[in-house]
Parts: structure tokens; C-alpha cells; sequence
């Protein structure tokens, strides 16, 4: 096999306003004909620079200062931009993060792909749109003939992927570099659009870079893969020797720091890797990753490691393969007698591995014996959050949004119910419906027994300390205007919180006090109490999540809704802020309300599950009872859909087709029915009622025998 | 006491601007995150040469804006109460007494010794003569002005630089020692990197500019005392000193105005965006009624009743630079309530996107009352919008006092305007010969103040406003390579020997 991609020795700087940004320091890689090679990291790592070099599209501050970048052996970075042009989209294709973003409103998608074949292929009419056809036809767009002629709105997220897909077909390319191309969209549509790329690429045998930060997909995905870290490749191997065996402290770091039901079962935190990627303006003496590494020594700090082969086409730049095979079990001997903890090379078994970051942390046991109490701590009957459609000069009302539409859960003291479903589906809105944030349209949310639809402002106003509200983006979350101290102490300013034991002191120094419990809550989140002096654009996303956690915990809530608090940040920042809200579920007695879309963090905290679908729950259950033996079709999707790093999976994949229908018109009978593989008669004309498989396990589904008395309260609701 | 201070409306208000202007400086100082744009606004040169010839402006406006009554020589002495002349006077006033005094017949060209007009002149003998007269004062030391007029300009005009020159280099000298300090260098050196430009404040843009403006200062300073330098009106009076005095009733425009409408788009905007709903509806209906009005009629009407109340009430003003006053006052609030729609539907955009940020809706989860959460997280949030639309809008309004003074609906006709110097140089233009210096000097008056107040809002712009940043970047990364274009190079990779790269 040759290789399409060489990359040598690629250096990219970038010009910011204060300091010089070695994004790319040093890259080598290759990528094979037919072979895919997943560049795998964290973001800030130069992941995208790599690519935008390789295009020679970097932004106006970047530069490329040293290295080749060889096509088919012929060097780009010597070409003169004029010839680059003709390489560009012919034999390099790109393929975007963000769908909505790289298509260009205005032109149609035939007129879009036509630029394509008329650049490169000089086709032009009637020639033209036949072969604008077939590649529609190709990436599986239906009704191609028809649908060439629409705007890219016209389409949904997944549709327009594959249009981009398309767009990158056109001209046919050797190599086509995909930059995250699925993580702006839903599990669902992320297994039809990769699957998509896997046929293509063994019919075309082209050559794909795929940068993408989820272990999952590149498991999936990829034949060989690469692990970058701050600037530089540190472990390149092929899939099977790096996920039965990642060699690098980071990559192993990276593999334990997935939350799963494995690690819960055996109370096991997450292997989080303690702070943040370097900033990559700074000059780096020894290895980058020595200050986050538990097993770092002297020499890592001092000396940058190169590379060592191990088995095959294996390797690592890390001090620990520096020297033979041999001596590696010796240099990690050396290690546990310096305190670090080996955490030696057990992940290949995985379920047996040792608790990670055992010199930190206490172990905490997370089985769900240990949980007590089951007292129902809030519970929403039959909630509804309907936005009207207006419409005309006198904006009259021709419909309804049903974006919730009837949904009944229950939290239990101290417990966790995730909310699962992809994007659209009223997730989000139900978080909101339950904390009295936006108007209910029906349905009743009971608090400890006290009924909150209808409560006035002032009493209302009363019972927020109870319940809280965890953001999804760090970013816009907290006011970039105000001081740590001053956010945290807004919600205590407002609630008039204060700590019951020290009462009488606040009545004479209340702002000591106050001073005192922001200084204990960082702690709690684990900031140094220096922090609060500080603005927010002086934190990272994870310190940002934590400090947002603080803020809700201010008040001392009994309650949280977390809506997707980890989807914004990297694995390894997902770990720590999960192993946060376990220690302080565990400690204070939270209940969480948690809504995500990534089941693998739903496996690790959540204790009962409710699945969501188009503004209904259509199952819930224990965890281990919806996860492990899930009854409703789009459960079994869901699950089935979702990358998984398993080597010799068999699992029986079920692709659902099509996209989530509009709330404002959802189909008739069961909404689930147009891309259920169940599909009968009746899910096309009435909603089904309960199936009950054990007291806590339902489900709407035909498939199972119906309860009768819940059947009839639904039609006559409908 | 030789003079009783007068406390103009203007004035007050002029005197409460800069109270808040010197209020923000402090506060702004204080927290770091408001200093950071602030400091991007330091580093751009074109922001800062402008600033520099902003401030000569502003400086002048100040002087113009202490009033005060000079004390009357009282004759019979032992007179009980001091009397006070009914002229309001102002500092530069009283500084440039000679250029206010000295007034001509009529029109002279700029550095004439002759009128412009040919007059009837009569000799002792009798004999009549029609000729050009000397001026009683422009050029009035020399004995024969048509040998002696251009050297005695140009002597005097380099005396002036000369001057001009040592200000500067006194201030430069000043300057450096300043930034030797901050910067922990020598002196030398301090100024050696002022003039490669290589300090964070590019202080060399500034000091070019300062240079020109204070040889220009000199010069006319010199000149003035002996010449019109930009001759003379119809009335007589001296051209550069209807200039200079022009100068505080543009800057009045252009500020008192924003500051009466600020409230109103503050107010209404933020109101608008935030509850939504009827009061949305109602807000928008409003400004859009208001904008719908030609703006040029709604001052016109209001203004002509304005005029009439006046007219009508007399014992109101013990002087006329009061009534002047009020009406100039006036024109500000009339404009003012007429152009707050543009920030108001801003300011409405804006926090309708910010409603719906998760900081908002936490603190909605806190149970924050709406003022509270406007005043703390909304406002300060907008804050750089209006920053960028007042400074903006600056340049607009002292144009637009102009055409409105033009029109015959601005400033009183006793306050000297660049509207009124442009609407009495109308009738100059069909004079033949032309007489041009009084619109050229209003004319270049207002072209300085208005392009270096774009400039500078052009620099604030791209210090606040996110999306504009990358362009500045990339002008100082060009700078940057620039000088330092020899380091960089192949000798960064310097790194372990790699595997691969065989």
C-alpha cells in the first residue's frame, strides 16, 4: 500500500495578538490508499491546524514554518497557490464540523456541487446535472433528481452532512480529510452518516484523515490511529494494537476516563486526568504531558521523549518505551516505590482494572444498594409545554409547537434520573418546565408535595433555593462581567441563604460569613479560594463547570437539573466534572434531573432512565433495565447506534433512517412509527398505551400487551 | 471681585460630562476586564493620533465653556455694589481679547494689510480716491506692506514653530522620561524605542502629531497678534476667532445630544428586549411612529416654538448669552429625542439575544428580580454597543448642527456655529471677487474635529466590538514580522530525532 498523505516534521505557528502559537509542533504521519487514519484528541491539541495545513487553508495569522506535507509524493507546501487551487476540492476533499455552517444558503445544493464539477471537471448543463445526480444518488440522498434543486435549509442535520459529503465526492479525491464530520449531530444520524463513509471509501479506496475527539468513532472508524497531544503526535498505532493496549500514559488516561456501566458497577470513579492541555504558546523543555502524568519522573521533565517502536507498526513517545520491552517492567517498579501509581497495563481486560487516581481520592461506593431512601422528591404529572405558532399582521395562533407533550417522571431523594433523547426531542425544555422557567402549557409539578404550577412569583421565589439548574455550555453560563465571588453570591444574595448554624454570626458580619461559605464551596468544586477574586474568561470550560456547579450549590439545593453539563468539554474534563457530581451526590444527598444524549454517561450516573422521543417519554425503567434489556424500538436504535470501543463487537446493528419529525406536526399514532423496523397498522393511528415489564420498567410501545385503563386515559386525552 | 462667574445650562451640563467621564476613567481603571479594550484602544496609532488632535479640541471647548462677567471700571468710586458688564465672556474669550476686539470695517483676506473692499477715500486736500485702505490693524506695523508683508509672515510664522518646536521637545522629553520610568530602562533608550515605535502605545504616531499641531499653534499664535490669518467677515470680526470659538458649540452638539438621548434608548431598548411582549410592541410602535417623521421638520417645528417662547418672555435672561444658551440647549434635547431610535432598536436586538443566555436564566433559577438583573447583567453586557454607537454618532451631529444652522433652524444667529459661518459665507460665494477663507476655515475646522472623531471611533470599535478583532490582529502580526523577520526561521525545530522522518 502506498501512502496518499505524508505529512513530515509539520510545523504551524499562529500570530495571535500577544504570543506565538505553535499549534502544529513537529507532526508526522501517513495516511494509506483505502485506509482511514483517525487523528485522535482533545481540543486545543492542533487537530484542526493539521488539517487546515495540509489544505493550506490556515487563517490569515497562520503560518507554516517548517516540514512537507507530500501528495502522492509531490510536495504542497511548494506549490503556488494557483495550482494549489486545482488540488484543492480535486484530490483533497474537506468535510466540516458544523453542516448548517458550510453550505451556502443561497445557491441551491445542484448549484453548489456544480462549482465542484465545473472547476475541476469543466462539466457544464445537461452533463453537469447528471453526474450531480448520481453522486446525490451515491451518498444516499432520496429523490436526488428532485432534491438537487432545493436550498440546503430545505434539508435537515444529517441531510446536509451528506450533502457536504457530496460536495467532497465531486471531485473524486485521493485523500478526504473529515473534521469532526459527525459531532454536531445525533447518535442516530452519526452511525448513517459514518456508515456512509465507510461504504464510499471501500467503493472510491480513497484515503481518509478523520480528527475527531470521541474514542468511539475512531474505534469504529478507523484502521490505523494517532494520538495527538498539545502540538505533537504521541502513540500512533493500528486500531486493534491501540485500543487492546494504548501505550501512552495519556492515551491509557484517555481510554479509563470513559464513563461506563462498568465502572459503576464496581464503584469506580473515573480515571480523570487532572488538569488542562497546555497552552501550546509556551515553550515546552521535556515531555508536554509530564505535568498532568501521574507516572512522570525527573527525565520526563527535563528531556522530551522520542519515539519507540513497539510491536508492529506501535509507537510511543513516552521515557517508559524508551528502552527495550524488557526494562519497561522494571522502570514502572521504580515508579510505585516514588508513589505514583502504576496503573500498569491492565486496561486490555478492562473490567478488572484497579481503581484509577487511588492516591487522591477516597473510593466511593456507588451501587445502587448503597442508595437509600426512596422517597419521592418531585414528580411531574402529565406536564406540557406547547409554543404557539403565530402567524399574519395579527399574529394570530394557527398551532402548537407540542414540544412537551405530556411527560410524567418522578426523582427520588438522593437519586438520579436521566433524561435521555436526541436533539429536538423537548429534553431541555422539560429541565425548564420543572424549575417554573417558562410557562406550562399543563400538567402539575409537585415539589416535596407542594404543587408549583400556579404558585405566585413571591412564594416561588421562596422555594428556587431548592432546586438548581446546571447549564450545558461553561461558556454562556456564566456572566463575563462579574467577579467569581459576585456570581456565587448573587443566588445566596437573592435567596437570603444562609447556614443555619451560623445564624447568629451573620447577624453581625454577614458578609465574613458569606465570604467564608464562597471560599468552602470552591473548595467543595475544587478551586483554591483565590479563584473567586477572578473573572471568568480566566478559566478553562472544566473550571467553568465547576464553577457553575458552586453557584448552584449556594443556595443548597436538594435538586439539580443538569442539562447536558458535560457535552461542551473534553473526555478527560468530562471525567473530573462526573466524579464531582457523584462525590457531591454522595455527600450532600443531590438529586440530579440529568439530561444528556451520551448513554455512556447516563450507564455511569444515572440510577433510573427515561427515554424521550418527540416530546413524550416513550420508556423508562431502572437503568439495567432500559440499558441492558431496552423494549422500545427506538431504545434498541439508540443503544445499537452508539460507537463503541469493541474490538469484536457482533452486535446486531439496527439503522434507523430518516431524522426526527418536526414537534409542530408530529405524525399521527405512534410518533416513533415512519422509521420504527416494527412498524404494524395501529402505530399509524392511535398513540400506544402502557406496557409495564416490571413495577418500574414501561414502555409505549405495540409490541407488548397494553394496559387497558392507561390506554383509554390516552385516547380521550388525544 | 473683578468678575461674577455665570453657570451657563450648557455649562452645567459640560461640567456634569466630564464629572462622569472622569467618574468612568476611575472606575474603568479599577476593573481589570473594562481596562483590557481600553488598552487595545492605546495600541492603535491612528486612534491615538486622533485622540491627540481631539483633545487640542476638546481643551479649547473647555476654555470656551467657563463663563464669567467682567467687573465695569466704576467711575464714581465707593460705589456700593460692584457692577458686571452684560457680556458673558468665556476664557477664550479673554485670552484672545486682541482677536475679539480688533475688528475691521469688512471683509480683508487672510495676512492682508488692505481691505478687500475699494473705499472712497478722502485726502486733506480735498481729493477723492477710490482705493483699497489699510487695515486699522492686520499688517498695521508695517510701513510699506508690499515689500515687507512675506518676509515679516515668514519671520514671525518661524519664531512661532521655533516656539512650537521647544514646546515639543520639551513635552517629548517629558515623555520619555515617563515611559523610561514605567518601563524600567534608561532614558536613551526609552526614547530610541519611542521613535522605532516599538512601545505598546505607539507613542511616536502621537508625537508626530503633537509636533504639527504645536508648530501650527506656534505659528498662529505669533501671527494673530499682527494679521487676520484667516481674514475677515462681513462685520469685520476675525475669521480664526469665530473658528475657535465654533469648536465648543460643535462639541456641545455632539455630546449634550447623546447624553439626552441615552436615557430614552437605555431605557426603552433594554425594556423592549427584555419583557417582550405588549411592552415590546408598544416600545417599537414608538420608535418606528418617531423615525417615521422627517427628523429635519420635527426640529424645525419644535425649535420655531421654542424661539417664540422665548421672543415672548424676555425677563427671563439678564443677558442674551443666556437666551443663546437655552436655545442652543434646546436644539440638543429636540435632537436628542429624535435620534434615539437607532441605539433603542440596537439595544433591543442585542438584549434580546442576551435574554436567552444561560447566565440569565440562572439567575431567573435564583429568583433575581428583573431590575436586578437588568442593571447587573444586561446593562454592563450592552455597554460597549453604546460606547461604539456614541462615539459614532458624534461626528454625525456636529455635521448635523450645520445643516440645521444652515437651514435657519439651529443655534441662536448670535452664537458663533460652524452652521452660522457656513450659512453667512452663502452669500459670500456669489461675491465677486469670492471672498472663500470663511467657509475654507469652517470647512477645515470641521473636517479635523469630524475625521479625527471617526478615527477614534474607529479605534474603539475594533478594540470592543469581537468581530472586527481579527483584522487589527492581523495588522499587528504584520507589524510584528516585520521587525522581527531575520530569528525566526528553521531554528525552532530543534527537537528529538524523529522515527518517521526517514
Amino acid at each position: 500500500m502506498s501512502a496518499v498523505l505524508q505529512i513530515s516534521n509539520l510545523e504551524t505557528i499562529l500570530h495571535t495578538e500577544a504570543t506565538l502559537v505553535r499549534a502544529v509542533d513537529g507532526l508526522t504521519l501517513q495516511v494509506m490508499r483505502g485506509e482511514t487514519f483517525a487523528l485522535l484528541g482533545e481540543s486545543g491539541c492542533g487537530k484542526s491546524m493539521t488539517a487546515l495545513s495540509v489544505m493550506r487553508l490556515l487563517p490569515e495569522i497562520g503560518e507554516i514554518v517548517g516540514g512537507s506535507v507530500k501528495l502522492d509524493g509531490e510536495d504542497l507546501l511548494l506549490l503556488p497557490e494557483t495550482v494549489m487551487r486545482s488540488i484543492r476540492g480535486k484530490r483533497i476533499s474537506m468535510i466540516f464540523q458544523e453542516p448548517m455552517l458550510s453550505l451556502n444558503p443561497v445557491m441551491t445544493v445542484a448549484q453548489q456541487i456544480g462549482e465542484v464539477l465545473r472547476r475541476h471537471f469543466n462539466l457544464r448543463g445537461a452533463v453537469a446535472q447528471k453526474r450531480i445526480q448520481q453522486i446525490l444518488n451515491e451518498v444516499g440522498i432520496p429523490d436526488a433528481s428532485q432534491r438537487m434543486n432545493e436550498y440546503p435549509f430545505q434539508f435537515s442535520g444529517g441531510m446536509k452532512q451528506r450533502m457536504m459529503i457530496a460536495m467532497a465526492l465531486a471531485g473524486e479525491p485521493e485523500l478526504l480529510i473529515a473534521d469532526e464530520p459527525t459531532t454536531a449531530l445525533d447518535v442516530t444520524i452519526q452511525a448513517q452518516v459514518l456508515n456512509l463513509m465507510r461504504d464510499l471509501q471501500q467503493r472510491e479506496g480513497m484515503g481518509i484523515l478523520l480528527i475527531t475527539h470521541d474514542l468511539g468513532v475512531a474505534a469504529e472508524m478507523a484502521h490505523r490511529v494517532g494520538i495527538m497531544y498539545a502540538g505533537e503526535m504521541v502513540e500512533t498505532a493500528t486500531r486493534e494494537d491501540f485500543f487492546r493496549e494504548p501505550a501512552h500514559p495519556y492515551s491509557r488516561k484517555l481510554l479509563a476516563s470513559l464513563p461506563g456501566r462498568d465502572r459503576r458497577r464496581q464503584g469506580l470513579r473515573l480515571a480523570a486526568i487532572s488538569g488542562n492541555v497546555p497552552p501550546l504558546s509556551r515553550e515546552f523543555v521535556g515531555c508536554r504531558f509530564a505535568d498532568r502524568c501521574d507516572q512522570a519522573w525527573g527525565l520526563c521533565h527535563d528531556v522530551a521523549p522520542g519515539w519507540a517502536a513497539l510491536a508492529g507498526e506501535h509507537h510511543v513517545r513516552c521515557h517508559l518505551f524508551n528502552q527495550n520491552l524488557g526494562s519497561r517492567v522494571n522502570e514502572q517498579g521504580q515508579q510505585g516505590s516514588r508513589g505514583a501509581e502504576p496503573e500498569a497495563l491492565t486496561l486490555n481486560s478492562g473490567l478488572n482494572s484497579r481503581p484509577a487516581d487511588e492516591s487522591n481520592t477516597q473510593i466511593t461506593s456507588l451501587t445502587p444498594e448503597s442508595r437509600v431512601s426512596h422517597s419521592c422528591l418531585l414528580s411531574a404529572n402529565d406536564l406540557k409545554v406547547y409554543f404557539p405558532i403565530r402567524k399574519g399582521l395579527m399574529k394570530h395562533v394557527v398551532g402548537h409547537v407540542k414540544a412537551v407533550d405530556g411527560v410524567s417522571l418522578e426523582i427520588g431523594l438522593g437519586k438520579t434520573l436521566a433524561l435521555v433523547g436526541e436533539s429536538g426531542c423537548g429534553k431541555t425544555t422539560v429541565g425548564k418546565g420543572i424549575l417554573q422557567l417558562i410557562p406550562l402549557s399543563g400538567g402539575s409539578v409537585r415539589y416535596n408535595g407542594l404543587e408549583l404550577v400556579g404558585l405566585e412569583r413571591k412564594r416561588l421565589r421562596k422555594l428556587r433555593s431548592e432546586f438548581q439548574l446546571i447549564f450545558q455550555d461553561p461558556y454562556s453560563s456564566l456572566n463575563p462581567r462579574m467577579r467569581i465571588v459576585d456570581i456565587i453570591e448573587e443566588g445566596m444574595n437573592a435567596l437570603n441563604v444562609e447556614d443555619d448554624s451560623k445564624a447568629s454570626d451573620a447577624e453581625h458580619q454577614p458578609d465574613i460569613v458569606k465570604r467564608h461559605k464562597v471560599d468552602a464551596l470552591l473548595e467543595s468544586v475544587g478551586l483554591p479560594p483565590e479563584a473567586k477574586w477572578r473573572y471568568p474568561h480566566e478559566f478553562s470550560g472544566g473550571q467553568r463547570q465547576r464553577i457553575a456547579i458552586a453557584r448552584a450549590l449556594a443556595v443548597n439545593p436538594k435538586l439539580i437539573v443538569c442539562d447536558e453539563p458535560t457535552s461542551a468539554l473534553d473526555v478527560s474534563v468530562q471525567a473530573q466534572i462526573l466524579n464531582l457530581l457523584n462525590e457531591l451526590q454522595d455527600n450532600l444527598g443531590l438529586a440530579y434531573l440529568f439530561i444528556t444524549h451520551n448513554i455512556s454517561v447516563v450507564e455511569y450516573l444515572a440510577d433510573e432512565v427515561a427515554v424521550m422521543y418527540l416530546g413524550r417519554i416513550v420508556e423508562r425503567g431502572s437503568v439495567d433495565e432500559v440499558l441492558i434489556s431496552p423494549r422500545h424500538p427506538y431504545t434498541q436504535a439508540l443503544m445499537a447506534a452508539i460507537p463503541v470501543i469493541e474490538l469484536e463487537s457482533k452486535r446486531h446493528i439496527i439503522r434507523l433512517h430518516g431524522d426526527l419529525p418536526s414537534p409542530a406536526n408530529p405524525p399521527a399514532g405512534c410518533h416513533f412509527h415512519p422509521r420504527c423496523p416494527h412498524v404494524m397498522p395501529i402505530c399509524r393511528e392511535v398513540y400506544p398505551a402502557t406496557s409495564s415489564f416490571s413495577p418500574t420498567h414501561t414502555a409505549h410501545c405495540y409490541l407488548y400487551p397494553q394496559e387497558l385503563d392507561s390506554a383509554a386515559h390516552l385516547e380521550s386525552q388525544a | 471681585m473683578a468678575f461674577k462667574p455665570v453657570v451657563l445650562w450648557t455649562d452645567a451640563l459640560i461640567y456634569l460630562l466630564v464629572a462622569v467621564v472622569l467618574l468612568f476613567v476611575w472606575h474603568v481603571r479599577r476593573n481589570q476586564h473594562l481596562l483590557v479594550p481600553w488598552r487595545r484602544v492605546s495600541h492603535s496609532a491612528s486612534g491615538m493620533a486622533a485622540l491627540t488632535v481631539l483633545m487640542f479640541f476638546i481643551i479649547i471647548g473647555l476654555l470656551d465653556t467657563v463663563h464669567l462677567r467682567p467687573a465695569v471700571g466704576n467711575a464714581n468710586d465707593g460705589a456700593r455694589e460692584q457692577a458686571y458688564s452684560v457680556e458673558v465672556l468665556s476664557l477664550l474669550d479673554l485670552i484672545a481679547t486682541p482677536l475679539r476686539v480688533r475688528v475691521e470695517k469688512t471683509y480683508s483676506a487672510p495676512f492682508a494689510a488692505h481691505l478687500y473692499a475699494r473705499e472712497t477715500v478722502e485726502f486733506p486736500d480735498g481729493r477723492q480716491t477710490r482705493e483699497f485702505p489699510r487695515l486699522k490693524f492686520g499688517g498695521a506695523h508695517l510701513q510699506d506692506p508690499e515689500a515687507q508683508l512675506i518676509t515679516d509672515v515668514a519671520l514671525r510664522a518661524g519664531a512661532g514653530g521655533g516656539l512650537g518646536l521647544l514646546v515639543w521637545s520639551l513635552l517629548l522629553i517629558l515623555l520619555g522620561a515617563l515611559v523610561a520610568r514605567r518601563s524600567g530602562e534608561t532614558f536613551i533608550s526609552a526614547l530610541s524605542a519611542i521613535r522605532r515605535g516599538t512601545t505598546a502605545i505607539p507613542w511616536n504616531a502621537v508625537a508626530i502629531v503633537l509636533l504639527l499641531i504645536l508648530l501650527l499653534c506656534g505659528a498662529a499664535l505669533t501671527l494673530c497678534g499682527n494679521y487676520h490669518i484667516l481674514g475677515t467677515d462681513k462685520v469685520g470680526q476675525d475669521v480664526f476667532y469665530q473658528s475657535l470659538k465654533s469648536i465648543r458649540t460643535g462639541l456641545v452638539i455632539g455630546t449634550l445630544t447623546t447624553l439626552m438621548m441615552l436615557p430614552f434608548a437605555l431605557l426603552l431598548g433594554i425594556t423592549a428586549g427584555y419583557f417582550r411582549g405588549w411592552i415590546d410592541d408598544v416600545i417599537q410602535y414608538l420608535y418606528t411612529t418617531l423615525s417615521s417623521i422627517p427628523g429635519v421638520l420635527l426640529i424645525a417645528a419644535a425649535v420655531l416654538m421654542m424661539q417664540v417662547y422665548i421672543e415672548t418672555r424676555p425677563e427671563l435672561f439678564d443677558t442674551i448669552a443666556a437666551r443663546a444658551d437655552l436655545r442652543l440647549l434646546f436644539l440638543c434635547i429636540i435632537l436628542g429625542v429624535t435620534s434615539w431610535t437607532g441605539l433603542c432598536r440596537l439595544l433591543r436586538g442585542e438584549t434580546l439575544k442576551l435574554r436567552e443566555m444561560e447566565y440569565i436564566q440562572a439567575a431567573h433559577a435564583f429568583g433575581v428580580s428583573h431590575w436586578r438583573i437588568i442593571s447587573r447583567h444586561i446593562l454592563p453586557n450592552v455597554m460597549h454597543i453604546v460606547l461604539i454607537t456614541t462615539v459614532m454618532d458624534f461626528s454625525g451631529l456636529v455635521l448635523a448642527e450645520a445643516v440645521l444652522s444652515y437651514v435657519g433652524v439651529g443655534v441662536d444667529p448670535s452664537t458663533i456655529s460652524f452652521g452660522t459661518m457656513i450659512n453667512a459665507a452663502r452669500m459670500e460665494m456669489a461675491r465677486e471677487p469670492v471672498v472663500w477663507w470663511a467657509l475654507l476655515a469652517a470647512f477645515s475646522f470641521m473636517f479635523a474635529l469630524v475625521l479625527s472623531a471617526n478615527l477614534f471611533a474607529d479605534a474603539v470599535q475594533n478594540a470592543f466590538d469581537p468581530r472586527v478583532r481579527t483584522l487589527s490582529a492581523k495588522i499587528g502580526t504584520l507589524r510584528r514580522k516585520k521587525l522581527r523577520k531575520a530569528p525566526e526561521g528553521k531554528a525552532v525545530s530543534a527537537g528529538i530525532e524523529d522515527p518517521f522522518s526517514s
